[in-house]
C-alpha cells in the first residue's frame, strides 16, 4: 500500500485492513499462549497433562506446580506486561502527537526503578513490620508508588487553571527523569554489589517473579486501564489534528487527556513494578502497526495490545529456553529482537515513517 | 442567529480586543478584514469557543461559554488556517475525523466531500504529501463533513473559516468561496477571516473591518470598503474599484468567467 499512485485505483479503506487485523492477532496471541504453556525449562508436557485431564485422571505434583503455579501465572503477566506497555505506548504517541513518544517519556519509569532500587538498597533499614506484612510485595509495590508519585508531580506541574500543557509535560517529564535518575545513582553509589546485581537484574525485566498472588493485585488494575485507553480512540484520532480542531469537533480534549494520564501510568507503573524494565515494546509495536494498518487509533490500540501480548510472551519463551536451565533477562531481548526489526523497517518504509 | 456582545480578550496584560459587538445570520457569509495584528483571528477563536473572552456570543440558543465541545460540534464547523497531522494518515481518513464530530452517518459522504473540494480520487493520498493547498482543501472537506446539511429540524449550521483561501490559487480561492457562498444560500452560516479584499467584496453579504482590536466598519462591502476607511485601516493609500493609472496589467477575481453574478449588494 505505498502512496506514490493510489490516486488511479479503486478507493481502500485501511479499516478493513484493521478489523481483520484484530481477527489475526486474536489468533495469534492464542497460539502464543499455547506455545508458551507447553515451553520450558522442565520437560513436563502440556499437551500430555491436557489429555490426562480429558480422561479423568488426575495430575501429578510436578504437572501441577509447573503448569499452574509456574507456567499459567508467567503467561497471564505476560500477557498483561506486554499489553499494556504497547497500549500505552500507543496513547502516548497519540497524546503528544509524535511518533517517538513511549510511557518513559512521563517519567513514569524512572519513578519506579527509583522505587525498586530505593527498596534493594534501603528495604533492610525498614521497620521489621512493612517488611514482615509485605514481603516479596515490597519491591513491587514500592515500584508503583514511585511512578504513581511521579506522574501526580508532573501531573500537578504542567496543569493550570484545569488546562494541561501537553508541551511543558513533555519538557517537566525530561527533568524529572533526569532528576529521578539522579537519585537513583545516589543510591547505586551507596549499594553493595549483591544489591548492585540484584539492582541490575530489575532494570533488565523479567517475568520469573510471576505469581498468583502478585497478579491478583496487578493484573486488575491493568486490564481496567487498559481497557480505559482502549476508549480512548476517537479522542486521539482528534487531537492528532491538534487541541483546537478536536475541541471544534466536539471532544472533550481536557478528558481525554487527563483519562489517557491516569490510564498510562496505571498500566505502565503496574507492569515496571511487576517485571522491571522491559523497553522497546512499547515503541515498536504502535509503529509496526501504523505502517501495516494506519494511524487510527481506535484499530491501533487494541491491535497493539494484542501484538504486546504475543511479542513479549515470543521474548520470554525464548528468554527461558536458550540458556536453561538459567534465564536471560527478557528486556535484553525485547532490544535484541526489536531494534532491528525497527531499523528494517524504517529503512525500508522510510517514505511512510518520515512523515 | 451569531450574537456577540461586547467582547474582549486579553493574552495576559495585553488586551488585544476592546469590547466589540457584531451580529451574524444565517443565510450570509460574514467577512472579517483587517491589516496583520488587528484582532480577526482572535475574534474567530473567541467565537469558537477557543479562548476565554469576557462579554456574551451566542449561536442561535447556544452560549458559547458553557456549552459542551459536542453541542457546539453538532452545530458548528471550524477550517483552523493551517493544520500539521501527525502521523500518516490518507485524506479520507481525516475527513471521515469530520463525519464523527458531526451529525452524519453515511461513511460515502467523506468521498462526496473530497470531489465538492475538488479532490476526486486523492482519498488514498497521504495527507503529508499533498500540497499546501490540498492539504487546506482536504480539512476544507473534513469540515464541510461535519455540517453537511445546512438546515437541520429547522436550526441553521455555522462555518467558521479562519483565511480558508490564503494557501490557494485563484482558481481554488474562486471554487472554496462559491462552496462558502452556496452553504450560506441553503441556509447556513458562514463566518470567514479574510486577508482577499476581492474576495471578500465579491464573495460577502457582511464585512466586518477591524483595526488595533476594534470593529471600525460593519455593513455592505459598498458601505464599510470605501476609499477612506480602508486606507485608515491599512495605513495606505487605497484606491477602490480604480482601474491604474498607467494602465498596467492586473488580474481580479470579480472578471473570471464560469460566474455566477454574485447579488450581493441586493440580498444584505
Amino acid at each position: 500500500m505505498m502512496a506514490s499512485d493510489t490516486a488511479t485505483l479503486p478507493f481502500v479503506d485501511r479499516r478493513t485492513t484493521a478489523r481483520r487485523a484484530h481477527v489475526w492477532l486474536g489468533l495469534l496471541l492464542v497460539l502464543v499462549s499455547l506455545v508458551s504453556l507447553a515451553v520450558g525449562a522442565s520437560g513436563t508436557s502440556l499437551w500430555g497433562a491436557l489429555w490426562k485431564l480429558a480422561q479423568g485422571e488426575a495430575l501429578t505434583l510436578t504437572e501441577r506446580v509447573v503448569l499452574w503455579d509456574i507456567r499459567a501465572p508467567r503467561l497471564v503477566m505476560g500477557i498483561c506486561v506486554g499489553g499494556a506497555l504497547a497500549v500505552s505506548g500507543a496513547v502516548m504517541q497519540g497524546l503528544f502527537r509524535n511518533p517517538l513518544a513511549d510511557p518513559g517519556i512521563l517519567g513514569v519509569t524512572t519513578g519506579a526503578s527509583l522505587g525498586a532500587i530505593s527498596i534493594i538498597v534501603l528495604g533492610a533499614a525498614l521497620p521489621a513490620v512493612v517488611q514482615t506484612t509485605l514481603g516479596a510485595g515490597l519491591l513491587p509495590v514500592a515500584a508503583f508508588l514511585g511512578a504513581w508519585g511521579s506522574m501526580l508531580l508532573l501531573y500537578r506541574v504542567s496543569t493550570r487553571a484545569g488546562r494541561t500543557s501537553v508541551a511543558t509535560m513533555l519538557l517537566a517529564g525530561i527533568a524529572l527523569s533526569a532528576l529521578f535518575a539522579a537519585f537513583s545513582g545516589v543510591l547505586i553509589f551507596l549499594a553493595d554489589d549483591m544489591q548492585l546485581r540484584e539492582l541490575t537484574f530489575w532494570s533488565l525485566g523479567s517475568l520469573a517473579g510471576a505469581s498468583w498472588v502478585k497478579l491478583s493485585i496487578a493484573a486488575p488494575v491493568i486490564l481496567v486501564s487498559v481497557a480505559l485507553a482502549c476508549t480512548l480512540g476517537r479522542g486521539l484520532n482528534g487531537l492528532a489534528l491538534g487541541e483546537a480542531a478536536a475541541h471544534h469537533m466536539g471532544i472533550p480534549v481536557e478528558r481525554t487527556k487527563t483519562i489517557a494520564i491516569l490510564a498510562v501510568s496505571a498500566a505502565t507503573g503496574t507492569a515496571v513494578a511487576i517485571s522491571g524494565g522491559i523497553g522497546f515494546i512499547g515503541i515498536v509495536v504502535p509503529h509496526l502497526l501504523r505502517l501495516a494498518t494506519g494511524p487510527d487509533h481506535r484499530g491501533l490500540l487494541v491491535n497493539a495490545g494484542l501484538l504486546g501480548a504475543s511479542l513479549l510472551l515470543v521474548a520470554d519463551m525464548i528468554a527461558r529456553v536458550v540458556v536453561a536451565p538459567a534465564e536471560l533477562p527478557i528486556g535484553i531481548l525485547t532490544a535484541l529482537l526489536g531494534s532491528p526489526v525497527f531499523l528494517w523497517i524504517l529503512l525500508r518504509k522510510r517514505g511512510l515513517v518520515d512523515m | 442567529m451569531l450574537y456577540a456582545k461586547d467582547i474582549s480578550v486579553s493574552y495576559g496584560p495585553k488586551q488585544v480586543l476592546h469590547g466589540l459587538t457584531l451580529t451574524a445570520a444565517p443565510g450570509t457569509l460574514t467577512a472579517i478584514v483587517g491589516p496583520n495584528g488587528s484582532g480577526k483571528t482572535t475574534l474567530m477563536r473567541a467565537l469558537t469557543g477557543d479562548v476565554d473572552f469576557s462579554g456574551r456570543i451566542t449561536l442561535g440558543d447556544t452560549d458559547i461559554a458553557t456549552a459542551k465541545p459536542y453541542d457546539l460540534a453538532a452545530q458548528r464547523a471550524v477550517l483552523p488556517q493551517a493544520t500539521p497531522l501527525a502521523f500518516p494518515f490518507q485524506a479520507v481518513e481525516v475527513v471521515r475525523l469530520g463525519l464523527r464530530g458531526g451529525i452524519e452517518t453515511n461513511d460515502r459522504l467523506a468521498l462526496t466531500a473530497l470531489s465538492r473540494v475538488g479532490l476526486e480520487g486523492y482519498a488514498n493520498r497521504f495527507y503529508q504529501e499533498l500540497s499546501g493547498g490540498e492539504q487546506q482543501r482536504v480539512q476544507l472537506a473534513r469540515v464541510l463533513c461535519q455540517v453537511w446539511r445546512p438546515v437541520v429540524s429547522g436550526v441553521p449550521r455555522w462555518l467558521f473559516l479562519d483565511e480558508p483561501v490564503s494557501s490557494l490559487d485563484i482558481g481554488h480561492q474562486l471554487t472554496v468561496m462559491q462552496i462558502a457562498r452556496d452553504f450560506a444560500r441553503a441556509g447556513g452560516g458562514v463566518v470567514a477571516v479574510m486577508h482577499d479584499l476581492n474576495l471578500s467584496a465579491m464573495f460577502a453579504h457582511q464585512i466586518v473591518l477591524m483595526q488595533s482590536g476594534r470593529i471600525i466598519g460593519h455593513g455592505t462591502p459598498a458601505e464599510v470598503l470605501t476609499d477612506a476607511q480602508v486606507s485608515r485601516a491599512y495605513g495606505c493609500d487605497i484606491r477602490t474599484s480604480t482601474a491604474p493609472q498607467d494602465g498596467g496589467w492586473f488580474m481580479l477575481p470579480q472578471s473570471a468567467g464560469n460566474l455566477e453574478p454574485m447579488p450581493v449588494a441586493q440580498s444584505a
